[in-house]
C-alpha cells in the first residue's frame, strides 16, 4: 500500500468485527495489545528494502478493520517470516503470525502467488515442494546418497481433504 | 529416547539441489558415531503452506511426527525450517488436547495418530545437547587454525524464541562455539542475526537479493575467508547468488559459502571431495590449500 493509497478511511471500509474474528484465530490473539510502538517495523529486513511493506501498518489496519484493503493487497505477501518482529515486541503481539493469519484469509478470496500454487501440487504429487530434477537423482547415487524416501500421494491427499482454503485443496492448488 | 539413532528428515530444499550439506552431513555424523535411519515415507514438513492454510501445515508436521512415533525414533533435519515447523507442531499438539483431537481425526483415514512420544531436533542441536561440545572436539584431528571464517545461523534455527528457545536469537552462541571446536576463528560482524532474504525468492526477488548483498558486505568487511550456514536455503541465497549479486550490485567477494559440516567435516581429516565441495558454486579452492597444510 502507498501512502497515497491510505490517506482516507471511509467508514464504509470498515468491518468492525474484523480485529474480534482474527483475534480468535490462534496466533492473532494479542492482536489488541499492539500499541503501535513501530519496534516491528524498525527491526523488519523487509520494511529496510520495500517502499510499500511496514508491518506496524498492516497491525493498525486490522485494527482499524481495514479488512478488504489488507486482505486485497500484494504487500501482505512480502513478509520473509523470520519472526523477528515476533522476538521483539514489547506488547507480546506475534506479528509474524497475526501476518499469516491475514494471508489465510486472503487465501480464501483466491489471492494466492504463484509460488504456492506450484508447490502445493508438487506436494500433492510426489510429497516434496519442488520436483526433484531427474540429474539430482543421479547426482545422489554418484555422491553415495541412498534413495529419497516416497510420498504418498494419495494419503496426503486424504489427510488434507476438505481444508479452507476449499477451492484451493480441491483443485490440486488452483482456484 | 536413544542418543545414537535418528531418524533422518531431508525435508524439500535438499533433496532439490543442496546435496553437499547431506553429503557432508552424513559424513560428519557417522564418524561420531551416529547411527541415522531414512523416513519409511517422506511428505513435506508443511511449512511452505503455512501462508495459505495453518491447518494443512499442522497436518503436514503431524503426519511426519506421527511416522517418526511409528519407528520410536527422534527425528535429526538438516533444514532448520522443517526442524522448527516439527518442534512447534509437536509441541502445540502435545499441549492442546483439542488441536491434537482434531488432527488425529485426520490423521486415523490414513491410519495414522499422534501421540506425542518423540522430539524432533536440529543437526546443530544434536551436536550440542546430545553429542556434546567435548565428543566435537575429540574429533577433531586437523584443527583449522589458519582459517577466519563468518557464521550465518539464519532465522528459523533461532526464532521464534518461544518455540526453538536453544540459543539466544539476539546473541546466538552455538554456531560459534561448533566453529572454533574445528580450531578456525570465527569473526564477529555486523548485523549478524539479519534475515538471508530466501524467503522473499519468488515474491520480489530484488529485495532478498538486497538483503543477500547486505550480509555479504558485512562479512566481507571482516575479511572473513569464507561464510558458514546451517540451512540449505540460506546456502542457496548465498552461493547461488553470489556471482549474480556481484554483477547486479558492481560487487566483487569471492566468499565461498560452506556447510557447517562441511567445515566440521576437514576438521575430521575428511577430503574435500568427501564432503561435496564440489558441488559448491563459489570456489572454495583457496581456503581447502589453506588447509591442507596440517596433513
Ligand atoms: S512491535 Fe508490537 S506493539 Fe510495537 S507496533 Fe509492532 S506489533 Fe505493535
Ligand atoms: S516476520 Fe515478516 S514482518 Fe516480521 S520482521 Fe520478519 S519479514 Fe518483517
Amino acid at each position: 500500500m502507498t501512502q497515497a493509497e491510505c490517506k482516507v478511511v471511509k467508514a464504509s471500509e470498515i468491518n468492525p468485527r474484523f480485529k474480534y474474528e482474527i483475534s480468535k484465530m490462534h496466533g492473532a490473539e494479542k492482536l489488541m495489545r499492539c500499541f503501535q510502538c513501530g519496534t516491528c517495523t524498525s527491526d523488519c529486513p523487509i520494511a529496510r528494502y520495500s517502499e510499500s511493506y511496514r508491518p506496524r501498518q498492516i497491525i493498525r489496519m486490522a485494527q482499524l478493520g481495514l479488512e478488504d484493503r489488507i486482505l486485497d493487497s500484494d504487500t501482505l505477501w512480502l513478509c520473509a517470516s523470520c519472526f523477528t518482529c515476533t522476538d521483539r515486541c514489547p506488547q507480546d503481539v506475534e506479528v509474524a503470525s497475526v501476518i499469516r493469519v491475514l494471508r489465510n484469509l486472503a487465501a480464501e478470496r483466491g489471492h494466492i502467488p504463484q509460488v504456492f500454487r506450484e508447490q502445493f501440487s508438487s506436494i500433492l504429487e510426489s510429497g516434496y515442494a519442488y520436483k526433484i530434477p531427474e540429474l539430482r537423482v543421479k547426482r545422489r547415487e554418484l555422491l553415495g546418497l541412498p534413495p529419497l524416501p516416497k510420498g504418498n500421494s494419495e494419503s496426503i491427499r486424504k489427510t488434507l481433504r476438505g481444508l479452507k482454503p476449499e477451492k484451493f485443496f480441491e483443485n490440486n492448488g488452483g482456484y | 529416547m536413544s542418543k545414537g539413532r535418528y531418524l533422518i528428515f531431508l525435508g524439500c530444499a535438499i533433496p532439490y539441489r543442496v546435496s553437499a550439506f547431506e553429503v557432508s552431513a552424513r559424513k560428519v555424523l557417522a564418524k561420531l558415531g551416529v547411527e541415522l535411519v531414512e523416513m519409511p515415507e517422506f511428505n513435506c514438513c508443511g511449512l511452505p503452506l503455512d501462508p495459505v492454510s495453518h491447518e494443512a501445515m499442522l497436518v503436514l508436521a503431524a503426519r511426519n511426527l506421527a511416522l517418526a512415533e511409528q519407528k520410536g525414533l527422534d527425528i535429526i533435519t538438516l533444514c532448520p525450517g522443517c526442524a522448527g515447523t516439527l518442534k512447534k507442531v509437536n509441541r502445540m499438539l502435545k499441549e492442546d488436547g483439542a488441536l491434537r483431537h482434531s488432527i488425529n481425526q485426520r490423521l486415523k483415514e490414513v491410519g495414522l495418530e499422534f501421540k506425542g512420544t518423540i522430539e524432533a531436533k536440529h543437526l546443530m542441536q544434536v551436536l550440542i545437547e546430545d553429542i556434546g561440545l567435548e565428543r566435537v572436539k575429540d574429533s577433531v584431528i586437523k584443527p583449522l587454525t589458519a582459517l577466519s571464517v563468518a557464521e550465518h545461523n539464519g532465522c528459523h534455527i533461532l526464532r521464534p524464541k518461544e518455540f526453538i528457545g536453544f540459543d539466544d536469537p539476539e546473541d546466538p552462541k552455538t554456531l560459534k562455539t561448533l566453529i572454533e571446536a574445528t580450531g578456525a576463528r570465527c569473526l564477529d560482524y555486523l548485523e549478524e542475526t539479519e534475515c538471508c532474504g530466501a524467503p522473499s525468492v519468488g515474491v520480489n526477488d530484488k529485495i532478498a537479493l538486497q538483503l543477500a548483498r547486505n550480509k555479504l558486505n558485512h562479512v566481507k568487511a571482516v575479511k572473513a575467508e569464507a561464510m558458514i550456514t546451517i540451512c540449505p536455503f540460506c546456502h542457496i541465497m548465498y552461493d547461488t547468488n553470489e556471482l549474480r549479486i556481484e554483477k547486479m550490485f558492481n560487487e566483487t567477494y569471492g566468499i565461498p559459502i560452506l556447510h557447517y559440516p562441511q567445515l566440521l567435516g576437514l576438521a575430521m581429516g575428511f577430503q574435500p571431495e568427501e564432503l561435496g565441495f564440489s558441488e559448491l558454486r563459489v570456489d572454495a579452492s583457496r581456503i581447502l590449500d589453506k588447509t591442507k597444510g596440517g596433513k
